[in-house]
């Protein structure tokens, strides 16, 4: 498997903060991956892109874009990589079309080249229709798709995605994700910056979690949900008997063996795991501390939440039997598997930024 | 696994080998393209205010008594270099400004195969290339408002190479400012630095006029446009006094090297952070 993008200790100090921006980083995508770069805003993200797109000049550390060194030899990589930002930052002199020939243009392809490529492309996005007009008349998912096409004019090896879907509609955003993969089959690598967890988990081959310039996390999403301890949930809607109170059955659900961490969670709350499984530091305000519904609440209900090691589904019979001895009546049940998300607040805390 | 590996075979195999003067070529193209697309725009941006300047300098005072019928000759080489230079220092210093800010149109340029600073480079031909249509313009708009234009073939040779090197200074420049000024300071840009540049460049007088009020004469030294009006003048008008055209074209290409270098640094700073 060879490698399309290489970063090695890479170090990034603006001038005048004391902070790095990017502290050491180092990490590896293969060719033909769809790679997912996560973490906060300000975790260092977009300054590695800016490193690897040759935008942002590296303070120390290697960089290297299918091959070529992109800190020793910018204009060679530039052949070799393609850009689509988060804002848009097409040519408005120029006709959509336009955007496209004259962006081959500057690479160096022949005119009939050019005019075949970006033909074939304007079809491929749906932009055949509106090719002529003017630039600003496209909406947000149009521009989008025209900056994509406009990337994949000189043939890149690696195309860098930043925040692609932020904005979108789903329509757009599905269309885009096809695109993607199809790019993915015919060996092109793509790396794409985005806070959409359930999106990243969704298309990226890997994902590396970066915060504070550093890389924190990096696997497939699956190994990195499967990692988080108390690997599902397993969610209840209990309705106390008369004389009992939530606290005491947490408590005794605690003793179910597999169960790692019980805890309450606001009563007649959504059915899906909220993101985050509580706990975890940096939140102000004692994040682990369970959230009590207000007294009293609405059906009587309370949910518990179980952080389980085993497979949710075999607790069901001790936790239903803790319930019964108990007097308390089981009215609902979810079962849980823990997000990228989960993993995201778990390595970058819930403090904001 | 190795640290570097080669691009993958399953890439697409990049047709096109880009040379880096080809790749200036189509920048330069796609804004010569742009200026061709949007003539009725560069000859409303570059025509009505020499038009009008001459119009009421030359004409309609004249017609009033106020000016001389000399002045319109000595004006018109004044409007030629404040045309020129005015020209090559705007063409890059509004759109550099929007350019790396609001619309960041730049960015796909700065991302093709070539040194950034040839980027810059190609900002400066531009200039050069659109001040010197403008000036040239300037002639038959001249002979149009003024019932003549005063023209001087032998000064072919300095006319056009002083409206290059003036232009190249003028463009220089809009480099510099054009990287050096928030785009919230635009109308600041206007008032503080084009209106001084505009008076002070011995466009509507000449540099020898000034001689009983030496403390301005000394001013207007500071300016690169004096040289380029007092070599437009020398060029067109030889028998009326003017600063000695090596002297001009000496200072500048000083300018336009200078000011050029300041504006690469920054345009540098702007690209690569």
């Amino acid at each position: 498997m060879s490698v399309a993008v290489e970063v090695r200790d890479l170090v990034k100090q603006y001038p005048k903060r004391d902070v790095n921006a990017v502290d050491g980083l180092s990490f590896e995508v293969h060719s033909g991956e769809i790679f997912g770069l996560l973490g906060p805003n300000g975790a260092g993200k977009s300054t590695t892109i800016g490193v690897l797109t040759t935008r942002v000049k590296a303070t120390g550390g290697r960089a290297s874009v299918a091959g070529v060194d992109v800190i020793r030899d910018p204009v060679g990589a530039r052949r070799m990589l393609a850009v689509v930002p988060q804002q848009t930052n097409l040519d408005r002199s120029l006709t959509p079309r336009q955007n496209l020939t004259f962006h081959a243009a500057y690479h160096g392809y022949p005119r009939a080249e050019r005019n075949a490529r970006a033909a074939d492309l304007l079809k491929e996005f749906g932009l055949e229709e509106q090719a002529d007009v003017k630039v600003d008349w496209y909406s947000g998912g149009m521009a989008q798709r025209l900056m994509i096409a406009r990337a994949m004019m000189h043939q890149p090896a690696v195309l860098f995605l930043d925040e692609p879907t932020t904005g979108l509609d789903p329509q757009s955003r599905l269309f885009l994700w096809e695109r993607v993969r199809e790019l993915r089959e015919r060996g092109v690598t793509v790396v794409l910056t985005t806070h959409d967890m359930d999106e990243a988990a969704e298309m990226s081959d890997r994902v590396g979690v970066v915060d504070h310039g550093k890389l924190l996390a990096l696997d497939t999403p699956a190994a990195l949900t499967h990692g988080l301890s108390g690997q599902a949930v397993l969610e209840l809607t209990v309705t106390p008997g008369p004389a009992d109170e939530p606290e005491k059955i947490l408590a005794a659900l605690q003793g179910v063996e597999g169960v790692e961490r019980a805890e309450r969670v606001g009563a007649g709350g959504p059915a899906g795991l909220p993101p985050g499984m509580a706990g975890f530091p940096g939140m102000p305000g004692g994040g682990g501390a369970p959230m009590g519904p207000p007294p009293g609440a609405a059906g009587g209900g309370v949910t518990l939440r179980l952080y389980v090691r085993s497979q949710p589904a075999t607790l069901l019979g001790p936790v239903a039997t803790v319930l019964a001895e108990r007097g308390a009546q089981l009215t609902g049940v979810h079962i849980g598997e823990p997000s990228l998300e989960d993993v995201f607040i778990n390595l970058t805390g819930r403090g904001l930024r | 696994m190795t640290a570097v590996a080669a691009p993958a075979a399953t890439t697409a195999p990049t047709t096109a080998r880009p040379s880096t003067g080809r790749a200036f070529l189509a920048i330069l193209w796609r804004d010569l393209f742009v200026t061709g697309k949007e003539v009725w725009v560069f000859l409303a941006q570059v025509a009505l205010q020499p038009l009008f300047m001459l119009f009421i300098f030359a004409k309609v005072l004249n017609a009033g008594g106020f000016v001389s019928d000399q002045y319109k000759n000595l004006l018109l080489p004044g409007i030629v270099a404040l045309t020129a230079f005015l020209t090559a220092l705007q063409t890059v210093s509004f759109p550099l400004i929007m350019e790396f800010s609001f619309t960041r149109e730049i960015e796909d340029r700065l991302l093709a195969p070539l040194p950034t600073y040839l980027v810059a480079v190609e900002k400066l031909t531009l200039a050069i290339v659109r001040a010197i249509l403008a000036a040239v313009l300037m002639f038959p708009i001249g002979a149009l408002v003024l019932g003549g234009a005063a023209f001087h073939i032998g000064g072919i040779p300095l006319l056009a190479l002083s409206l290059v090197l003036g232009s190249w200074a003028g463009a220089g420049i809009g480099l510099m400012l054009g990287t050096l000024v928030p785009p919230a300071k635009i109308s600041v840009l206007f008032a503080v630095i084009l209106t001084p540049l505009m008076f002070t460049g011995a466009t509507q007088y000449p540099w020898h006029s000034l001689d009983s009020m030496r403390w301005f004469q000394i001013v207007t030294l500071a300016n690169p446009l004096t040289y380029l009006s007092e070599a437009v003048r020398g060029a067109t008008l030889p028998s009326v006094p003017h600063i000695a055209p090596w002297i001009c074209l000496l200072l500048l290409a000083l300018s336009g090297a200078v000011f050029s270098a300041i504006g690469i640094r920054g345009f540098m700073r702007r690209a690569i952070n």
